[in-house]
């Protein structure tokens, strides 16, 4: 299997007054083409601390990244913008990640324009086009991002995340602020996406039942190492370390709603 | 924002009230008085109320006192207007770039402000009137010099915290040069306390304006209420109506830009706090 994504030993140490938080401690994990790496773990366990490294928003103290066969942690300048194209994210409150002047259009048309994927003529076209892809109207376009509901802005986010035609999005607790029907809509979009353009996913995330929905393989985190990392299925159904049994046995049973035939 | 959240309070009204009545004079100026305020009208020293063509009086060299004073109400609004604008724009520039850059960038254009702000603004206006030479532009110049380190303190700290935003980081991630990202995406976004500093910076002006023409630094070729209070100084005793009209116009104009500047940040605020 070839791999889209090789994280090795990353640390990262953060100084809170005067004594130091390990918030990762050699982290490594890979992703393929095409894949969806669930990362899930407690609160504080250092997902979001991973998913910042792997975008270049937080340098880590150790550890090497090789994301399509280049070293990501030396690059700088127009060539770190350069390769951004090809990783993206999505936050987890698209209401905080969007430019509160912003409109949808112009939150679309950012990414098109700085890498150049489309001439300036047809970026309105090509607004529209990714607007259906996620499964907004075009009529959206000239709202503003406090216009629209919350499950919309996601969509809007995956979008503009999706412009680039990137091979990996990072997506830290994404759908964790939306209600369950929602959560389920934009699951069964980022599935189809995936099946469409073969994107990967990095799936941050404390809901079992989403990651049951959407992941390939799972890694549990706990106090900033990865504690258990295997297939899905597997890890869900028998997890092999504490943290990961805590968690399984924190997801709430889904309500079965067919009737039982006596 | 609603009109009635503006003139919520009487001070907010009184104050839009005078800079309407401000801004009429300046803009009827020249339709009212078409030639040269500067130009010698009628007797010297005609006193207020005597000559229905004069209705104020003449000045020492007969000059009409109301032609001055509308004219000079243009220049004070004008150069107040103008000041505010560069010492906010610079400011702004300033103080983002301070606040985005962080490190050495901000240490030294940090240290820069500090210096401005420790010497008086006014002498520092002076200095610099005195060595280029008084014009309209030179005194908006000279004003903003000293009056952009207050925008520059405000949008720095404004910076501070936007930088840290989900928004900003998205910006980043998406592969933003940071230039926009500073400008596009932060710098828009600092503004409105700036802003609410406006009012307080063009009466600042105005009054800045007045003095340096007191001071016989103005605009030689305008006419300015600041030159009419000093030219007035020479005839105090006989004439005083030649010093306290355009000293009331000042105190009135200066009163009615920060009343109703308050207005405005008070409106805004309330608007906020019902959200
Ligand atoms: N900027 C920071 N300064 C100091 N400590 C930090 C900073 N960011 C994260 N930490 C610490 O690093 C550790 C890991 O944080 P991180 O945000 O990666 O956790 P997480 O797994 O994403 O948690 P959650 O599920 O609550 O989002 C925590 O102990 C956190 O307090
Ligand atoms: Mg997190």
């Amino acid at each position: 299997m070839s791999t889209l994504l090789q994280v090795e030993g990353l640390s990262k140490r953060y100084r809170r007054g005067n004594q130091e938080v390990a918030a990762l401690d050699g982290v490594s994990l890979s992703i393929a083409p095409g894949e969806t790496l669930a990362l899930v773990g407690p609160s504080g366990s250092g997902k979001s601390t991973v998913a910042r490294i792997l975008l270049r928003l937080v340098e880590p103290d150790a550890g090497r990244i090789s994301f399509n066969g280049e070293a990501l942690l030396g690059l700088r300048g127009a060539a770190l913008r350069a390769i951004r194209a090809n990783l993206q994210m999505v936050f987890q409150d698209p209401m905080a990640a969007f430019n509160p002047r912003a409109t949808v259009a112009g939150l679309i048309d950012d990414p098109l324009r700085i890498h150049g994927i489309v001439g300036r003529a047809e970026r309105p076209r090509a607004i529209a086009t990714l607007l259906e892809r996620v499964g907004l109207a075009t009529e959206l376009a000239g709202r503003r991002v406090h216009e629209i509901s919350g499950g919309q802005r996601q969509r809007v986010a995956i979008a503009r995340a999706l412009a680039t035609r990137p091979a990996l999005i990072v997506l830290d607790e994404a759908v964790s602020a939306l209600d369950v029907l929602v959560r389920a809509d934009i699951l069964s979009l980022l599935a189809e996406l995936q099946r469409d353009e073969g994107v990967a996913y990095l799936f941050i995330s404390h809901d079992l039942g989403a990651v049951r929905a959407i992941a390939h393989r799972i890694a549990i985190m706990d106090g900033g190492r990865i504690v258990e990392q295997g297939e899905a299925a597997t890890v869900i159904a028998a997890p092999a370390s504490a943290t990961g049994r805590a968690l399984v046995a924190a997801t709430p049973e889904l309500p079965v709603f067919k009737e039982t035939v006596s | 924002m609603s009109l009635g959240r503006l003139f919520r309070s009487p001070e907010a009204v009184a104050g839009f009230a005078i800079l309407g009545l401000l801004v009429a004079i300046a803009l009827l100026a020249p339709v009212l008085f078409p030639g040269d305020p500067l130009a010698i009208a009628g007797q010297p020293l005609t006193r207020p109320f005597q000559d229905w063509t004069l209705p104020l009086g003449t000045d020492r060299l007969g000059r009409d006192v109301l032609a001055g004073l509308f004219h000079g109400a243009r220049t004070s609004l004008a150069v107040g207007l103008a000041a505010a604008a560069a010492s906010i724009l610079v400011g702004s520039v300033v103080g983002t770039v301070a606040g985005f850059a962080g490190g050495l960038v901000d240490e030294v254009l940090m240290r820069i402000t500090d210096a401005f702000q420790t010497v008086p603004g006014f002498l520092l206006s002076l200095a610099l009137v005195s060595v280029v030479g008084p014009s309209l532009g030179v005194v908006v110049a000279a004003i903003a010099l000293s009056a952009w380190t207050g925008p520059a303190r405000i949008a720095r700290a404004e910076v501070l915290s936007i930088r840290e935003r989900d928004y900003v980081a998205s910006a980043r991630v998406i592969g933003m040069h940071p230039v926009e990202i500073a400008f596009r995406e932060v710098l828009p976004n600092a503004l409105p306390p700036v802003l609410a500093l406006s009012s307080v910076i063009v009466a600042a002006a105005i009054l800045t304006e007045a003095a340096l023409s007191f001071l016989g630094l103005g605009d030689p070729n305008r006419v300015t209420w600041g030159g009419m209070i000093a030219e007035g100084r020479a005839v105090l005793r006989s004439a005083p109506y030649l010093s306290v009209i355009p000293g009331i116009a000042l105190v009135l104009a200066v009163l009615g830009v920060y009343l109703a500047g308050e207005g405005v940040v008070e409106g805004t605020a309330a608007r906020e706090g019902q959200a």
